[in-house]
C-alpha cells in the first residue's frame, strides 16, 4: 500500500490555519482578544494571522474582557462573525455575564430573530503546575448553560476542522482547546499535540462523539487529554487481552448520546474520565446518560474519575494525584471488569 | 435673545414635531401600561399575575433623553437600552404591535413571548434591551465596530441609567471605544436613584459626561430634563462620531415620575418629590415651545391622538393575539 507523506501540524497551527482559511474565505471573520496579534495568541491559536489579515482584523484588545467579548456579541449581532479569545478559561469570572447572560441567551429571547454567529475560544486544562486559577477545565460550567454550543477537539485535525465549523455555525460556540494539546515548546512534548492535517479547508460536526478505538469489554468515555490517557491505558489493557473502546466526546453540548448508547450495547460496561471536577460533572450526566437509557445493558454499575472537587493544587505530587492519568484508568478498568 | 434661546430656535420645527409626537406617545404608552399592569393585581398584589405579569420598569418623564437623540438616527443606527426600555425603543421606532404582543407574553411578540418587557430585540431597527445593568454597553460598541469594518458611516448609541457608569462595564468599554475610537455614544439618563440610593451616594463625580475626560473623550451634560437641549448635544454627538471623531458620553438629568418598577413604595424619596417634578413635564414644555412657535392648538392634537391611537391599536393588537403553544419554549434555543 502506498502511504501518502501526511502533513503533520501541532495543535494550535491546526486552529490558526483554520481561523485565517475562514477569514480569507468571509470578510466577516475577525479576531480579537488579548495578546492575539504580533504575539499570535499565548497559545498560538492566533500565529501569523495579524501579517495576513492586519490589525484592523486581528484586533489586541486591552485587558477588559466583558468589552471585548460583549463587543463580539454586538458585532455578531450585526452580521459579523468574530472569534474571541478568552486567555484562560479560568478567567470567566469576570466577563461570565456577557457570556451566559448575553451570547446564550439573546438569540431564545429574541425568539431566534437575533442570531450571534460567533466563536468564544479559550484555553482549558492543568498538568503544568499552573495552579487553581489557571488549570481548570471548567467543561461543564459552560455545558450546563444552555444556549451555547461547547466543543473540546482533542487533535489536530478535529481542533482545524471543528474550528471551521464553530465559525461558520449560525450559534455561538465556545470552543475549549487543551494547552498541553497545542503543541507548545514551552509545555512537555506530547505526540498527541501533532498530527495529521489536511490543507484544506473541510469541517468535524459539532455534535458527534467519535470512537476512536474500538473494543468489546468496556466503554471508556473521555475527552481531550482524558482521551488520549484511555487510549493509552486501552493499549496496555490490550496486552492482557481487554478490548476497551475508546469514545472522544468531543462536543460537550449538544452531546452525542448515541455513540455512547451504540457502544454500551455492545460492552456493557463504562467507565468516564473528566479532568473537570467529579460532582455535578461531565461524568455524572453520561452515568445518568447511561442509567436513564442504557441501565439493562449495563453489567455493572457505571465508575467514573474525575478530579476529587477540590481546586487544582500547584505542587507535581499533588496535581497528579488529582488529575486522572493512564494508570488511574488502566486501573479503574481492571477493578470495573472484576464486578457484575 | 440669550445663547441657550438661539440653541432652541435653531432645531428645525418638523423635528421639534417629531419629538413632541414621539414624547406624547411614550408618556401615553407607559400610562397605558401602569393600567393594564394592575389588571389581575389587586386585591393582593401578586408580580407573577395578571395581564402583564413580571418586573415592570416605566419610563414616565423620562422621554427626552429618547426622543433627543433618537431624532438624529436611522434605522442603520444601533440602541441599547436597559431594563426601562420602552422610551428608547419607541422612540427608535420599534414595532409597536410586536413589543406590546411581546410584554403580554403572545407567540406575536418580537420574541415570540420568550422575552418580556426587558428583553425586547428588534433586528429591523437595530433595537436591543436588556436587564442586567451596564450590559448593553459592550454591545453597542461591537455594533460600532461592525459599522466601521462594513465602512458604513452608522454610529451606535447606549442608553444607560447614571447607576450603570459605576459598573466595569463602562469603564472597559469607553475605553476600548475611545482607544479604537469607535462611533460610540453612551446615554447616560440621571434619574437621580438607582433603584433607591441617590446618585450622590454612589456616584464620584457631580455628573457622568465628567468621566469623559478620563478616555480621552467628549462629554456633554444636558439638564433640567429639557428634549431641546438634548436634541443639539446629540446632534453634536452623531455628527462627530459619524465623522469619525469617536465617543461621546452625554449625561442628561431626567426625572423619574414612578418608582424603580411598578409596586416600588417608594419609602426612600418624599411624597412631595413627584408632584414637584411632574410640575416641570418636559412634555408641557415642549408643548408651550410649539404654541410658541406658532404651531395651531388643532394641529398639536391632531398629532397627539395619532400617536394615542398608535398605542391603542398595539395595545388591542397585543390583547387579541394568542399565547404561544407551551412546547415552543423548546424552540430557538439554536438556530438550525
Amino acid at each position: 500500500m502506498e502511504t501518502a507523506k501526511k502533513r503533520m501540524l501541532s495543535g494550535n497551527k491546526a486552529m490558526a490555519e483554520a481561523i485565517s482559511q475562514e477569514m480569507e474565505r468571509d470578510p466577516n471573520v475577525f479576531v480579537l482578544g488579548e495578546d492575539i496579534g504580533k504575539y499570535g495568541g499565548i497559545f498560538g491559536s492566533t500565529q501569523g494571522l495579524i501579517e495576513t489579515y492586519g490589525p484592523e482584523r486581528v484586533l489586541d484588545t486591552p485587558i477588559s474582557e466583558t468589552a471585548f467579548i460583549g463587543a463580539a456579541i454586538g458585532a455578531a449581532a450585526e452580521g459579523m462573525r468574530p472569534v474571541a479569545e478568552l486567555m484562560f478559561v479560568d478567567f470567566f469570572g469576570v466577563c461570565m455575564d456577557q457570556i451566559y447572560n448575553h451570547m446564550a441567551k439573546i438569540p431564545y429571547m429574541s425568539g431566534g430573530n437575533v442570531k450571534l454567529p460567533m466563536v468564544l475560544m479559550t484555553a482549558v486544562g492543568g498538568g503544568y503546575n499552573d495552579a487553581a486559577q489557571h488549570s481548570q477545565t471548567l467543561y461543564a460550567t459552560f455545558a450546563h448553560l444552555p444556549g451555547m454550543k461547547v466543543v473540546a477537539p482533542s487533535t489536530p485535525y478535529d481542533l482545524k476542522g471543528m474550528m471551521t465549523s464553530a465559525i461558520r455555525d449560525d450559534n455561538p460556540v465556545v470552543f475549549m482547546f487543551h494547552k498541553s494539546l497545542q503543541g507548545l515548546g514551552w509545555m512537555d512534548q506530547l505526540d498527541e499535540a501533532v498530527g495529521n492535517v489536511p490543507e484544506e479547508a473541510y469541517t468535524v460536526p459539532l455534535d458527534k462523539a467519535a470512537v476512536v478505538r474500538e473494543g468489546n469489554d468496556v466503554t471508556i468515555v473521555g475527552i481531550q487529554m482524558m482521551t488520549h490517557y484511555a487510549v493509552q491505558a486501552a493499549e496496555k489493557l490490550a496486552e492482557e487481552g481487554i478490548e476497551a473502546e475508546v469514545i472522544d466526546l468531543r462536543s460537550l453540548a449538544p452531546i452525542d448520546k448515541d455513540t455512547i448508547l451504540t457502544s454500551l450495547k455492545k460492552t456493557g460496561r463504562l467507565l468516564v474520565v473528566d479532568e473537570d471536577y467529579l460532582s455535578y460533572g461531565m461524568t455524572a450526566e453520561i452515568a445518568a446518560i447511561a442509567a436513564e437509557e442504557a441501565l439493562y445493558d449495563l453489567e455493572a454499575p457505571v465508575r467514573r474519575v474525575a478530579v476529587p472537587d477540590v481546586p487544582l493544587p500547584y505542587s507535581s505530587v499533588l496535581e497528579d494525584f488529582v488529575i486522572p492519568g493512564k494508570e488511574k484508568i488502566y486501573e479503574e478498568v481492571k477493578s470495573l471488569l472484576e464486578e457484575g | 435673545m440669550s445663547i441657550s434661546e438661539e440653541k432652541k430656535t435653531a432645531v428645525p420645527l418638523e423635528k421639534m414635531k417629531w419629538m413632541y409626537s414621539e414624547m406624547v406617545k411614550i408618556r401615553y404608552y407607559e400610562d397605558q401600561m401602569v393600567e393594564v399592569y394592575s389588571e389581575g393585581k389587586a386585591p393582593v398584589f401578586n408580580i407573577g399575575a395578571g395581564t402583564v405579569p413580571g418586573e415592570m420598569h416605566l419610563a414616565t418623564g423620562q422621554e427626552p433623553a429618547a426622543v433627543g437623540m433618537c431624532a438624529h438616527l436611522t434605522k442603520e443606527d444601533t440602541v441599547t437600552a436597559p431594563h426601562r426600555p420602552h422610551h428608547h425603543a419607541i422612540a427608535k421606532g420599534v414595532d409597536l404591535k410586536k413589543m406590546t404582543a411581546e410584554i403580554f407574553g403572545r407567540k406575536t411578540g418580537l420574541g415570540k413571548g420568550k422575552g418580556g418587557h426587558m428583553h425586547l430585540f428588534d433586528p429591523a431597527v437595530k433595537f436591543s434591551c436588556g436587564g442586567i445593568v451596564a450590559a448593553g454597553i459592550p454591545h453597542a460598541a461591537g455594533a460600532a465596530m461592525a459599522a466601521r469594518m462594513k465602512g458604513t458611516d452608522a454610529v451606535a448609541v447606549a442608553f444607560i441609567g447614571e447607576g450603570a457608569a459605576n459598573a466595569g462595564a463602562f469603564h472597559e468599554t469607553l475605553n476600548l471605544a475611545a482607544l479604537w475610537n469607535l462611533p460610540l455614544i453612551v446615554v447616560v439618563e440621571d434619574n437621580a436613584y438607582g433603584i433607591s440610593v441617590p446618585k450622590k451616594a454612589s456616584t464620584s463625580v457631580e455628573s457622568n459626561d465628567k468621566r469623559a475626560g478620563a478616555y480621552g473623550i467628549a462629554g456633554a451634560y444636558v439638564k433640567d430634563n429639557d428634549p431641546v437641549a438634548m436634541y443639539k448635544a446629540s446632534e453634536e454627538a452623531v455628527t462627530r462620531a459619524r465623522d469619525g471623531q469617536g465617543p461621546t458620553i452625554i449625561e442628561i438629568e431626567t426625572y423619574r415620575f414612578l418608582g424603580h418598577f411598578q409596586g416600588d413604595p417608594e419609602l426612600y424619596r418624599d411624597k412631595e418629590e413627584v408632584p414637584g417634578l411632574r410640575q416641570q413635564d418636559p412634555i408641557l414644555k415642549l408643548k408651550k415651545q410649539l404654541l410658541d412657535s406658532g404651531m395651531e392648538d388643532a394641529e398639536i392634537e391632531k398629532m397627539e391622538k395619532a400617536a394615542k391611537q398608535e398605542v391603542d391599536e398595539a395595545y388591542e393588537f397585543a390583547r387579541n393575539s394568542e399565547f404561544p403553544e407551551a412546547d415552543d419554549a423548546l424552540r430557538d434555543v439554536f438556530t438550525s
